[in-house]
């Protein structure tokens, strides 16, 4: 996958999680908490989504890279080269 | 002979869970719903745990512990269980407090008591603002040497009649207190204060039968009154489970287990690093409670503006020590409208809970102890009386929990009805580092505590789980009972 369509993967995973959220004005530099209403348990929820979908592994010590947009694409892009878009 | 709970099990699972609290139950559905096997095993002949009911003569059933959670429910509700379970949530409005400090009622949101905290006590808007916001960063990896006593001296010094206030309802939720660390009460009160207090409509009982249904539909294999009395290593990993008597074979343990009992009954202190079995044993345990529980006669009812949860005390202070005493001076009354069971009979009940200390309890002859059962239902009831008048005519049953009774239904040590305190956190979490496979979820660190607490703790080990079997070699996988 590239980083525009893990960054799909990503908008459609949190329209899940957070379905009240608008999304389509999200700032990919700003972190998440700070545009939108999630808590920690979103951000699990992001994880499993993420292995249950694409079988990606994110271990705790990783959580920190889930801060924002732009730094979700860029820790994942790699973990999900070999990814097909579906 | 007698019925075997265990017939036709499989010989091996990928996941053991011990133990039916909300926190077991939550994990055991989010494993199979990912597709691995799991053996659901409880003690007691009813799922739920603390969790739980029960029912009397006259179409009584009482809730244990159904008052009640915040709004972040209805969200873990319809992700980790079902719409259904998650659409039965429904507010409670009338949240009372009555002490020689102050009588007023609030819906317990942050606009209702930033309200109160500016108008009636007359802290100034800037500072309430300020509190809310510290208390809604706080998170759990914070530092944990500020203490919840020294948080209220920052903002509110000397005003004992604000930390009681903003203190009461959550030690009533999770047996926290002023020495315990400010996060811990941070998180907790923060969840409450986004929207208020929340019960599940139906009852305990709907809703733990609504989670079973949801467990069978997602495969959980699922046994009654199967006592585990040991956990069995191999090379020092996870190797089976021994339950009445049979060996039953899994790749991954999670126990819903009192994390004491989880690490030195059921594994055995040898088994662990001894610095690790160290840091187990100072762990502290949460208080137990006692709880009495009363019916009102079915032709009679009480006004709706009595309350749904009011805290009461006749202490002129709010100190921690006081809530634990033997001489109660401070109680929570639940009172349970014919609105909680919309499709039973019409019914109301109270329950009064009060926190309370196993060690004031334990070691009676039979005749002190009942005699101190019947002097907690008179008193009871004499403090009951201002909110109900002529209480003791108009009940038609009473009976009274100790934390005897807490520890013989759910075999927590001590009756411990909250877990451990916030330490054994970093000991549940650190088990499967100790013994891979073996994990614990439970209420622990009270932030882990309550029910929403207890039913991410669930999730958050059972993703920790699916991790681990996804990375190790799985032999007696996925087989069908």
């Amino acid at each position: 996958m590239a980083p525009e369509e893990i960054r799909t993967v990503i908008i459609d995973i949190l329209g899940d999680i957070a379905p009240d959220e608008d999304l389509s004005s999200l700032d990919d530099a700003v972190p998440f908490r700070d545009q939108l209403e999630l808590d920690s348990m979103d951000f699990l929820d992001i994880v499993m989504e993420l292995r249950k979908r694409y079988r990606v592994q994110v271990p705790e010590e990783d959580y920190p890279a889930l801060n924002s947009m732009a730094s979700t694409v860029e820790y994942l892009t790699p973990k999900m080269a070999d990814v097909v878009a579906t | 002979m007698p019925k075997d709970f265990l017939k036709d099990t499989a010989a091996a699972y990928d996941v053991v869970v011990i133990g039916s609290g909300l926190g077991g139950l939550t994990a055991a559905n989010i494993l199979a719903r990912d597709g691995l096997s799991v053996l659901l095993l409880e003690q007691h002949y009813k799922l739920g745990g603390m969790a739980t009911w029960f029912k009397r003569p006259g179409g009584h059933i009482f809730d244990i512990s159904l008052h009640g959670f915040p709004h972040g429910m209805v969200k873990s509700c319809r992700r980790y269980w079902s719409r259904e379970i998650a659409d039965s949530i429904v507010q409670l409005h009338g949240v009372r407090f009555d002490n020689p400090m102050f009588s007023l009622t609030t819906t317990f949101n942050r606009d209702d008591f930033t309200q109160l905290l500016t108008t009636d006590f007359g802290i100034e808007l800037a500072k309430v603002e300020q509190f809310f916001n510290t208390a809604r960063d706080m998170n759990f990896y914070d530092d944990q040497s500020l203490t919840t006593g020294e948080l209220f001296e920052q903002f509110f010094p000397g005003r004992e009649d604000v930390v009681r206030l903003l203190m009461e309802p959550i030690t009533y939720a999770n047996g926290s207190t002023l020495e315990d660390p400010a996060l811990t009460y941070g998180i907790v009160f923060s969840n409450f204060m986004s929207k208020g207090v929340f019960v599940f409509q139906g009852g305990t009982d709907k809703l733990i039968k609504s989670m079973e249904k949801e467990m069978r539909n997602n495969g959980v294999d699922i046994r009654i009154n199967c006592d585990v009395q040991k956990i069995n290593l191999s090379g020092g990993k996870i190797a089976s489970v021994q339950v009445n008597g049979k060996t039953i074979r899994t790749r991954a343990v999670v126990s819903n287990a009192n994390l004491r009992s989880t690490i030195f009954n059921l594994v055995g202190k040898q088994h662990f690093d001894k610095s690790f079995a160290e840091q187990a044993e100072e762990v502290r345990l949460n208080n137990s409670s006692t709880q009495v529980y009363m019916a009102l006669d079915p032709d009679d009812s009480i006004p709706r503006d009595t309350g749904d949860l009011l805290f009461c005390s006749t202490a002129d202070r709010f100190q921690t020590d006081l809530l634990l005493s033997r001489d109660i001076t401070s109680r929570t009354f639940s009172f349970y409208y014919p609105d909680t069971r919309p499709e039973g009979k019409e019914r109301t009940l109270i329950v009064s809970s009060t926190n309370a200390h196993y060690r004031d309890w334990v070691g009676m002859e039979k005749a002190e102890y009942e005699a101190s059962k019947q002097d907690l239902i008179e008193t009871t009831f004499d403090a009951l009386e201002k909110y109900v008048p002529n209480c003791r005519e108009r009940i038609t049953h009473v009976e009274a929990a100790t934390p005897i009774t807490f520890e013989h239904y759910t075999k927590h040590v001590n009756g411990a009805s909250f877990g451990t305190k916030f330490e054994g956190l970093g000991v549940s979490r650190a088990l499967p580092q100790q013994i891979p496979g073996m994990y614990h979820a439970g209420s622990c660190g009270i932030i882990m505590s309550g029910w929403l607490g207890t039913i991410n703790y669930g999730v958050i080990v059972a993703n920790d789980v699916i991790n681990h079997l996804s990375t190790t070699a799985g032999s007696p996988t996925a087989v069908t009972p």
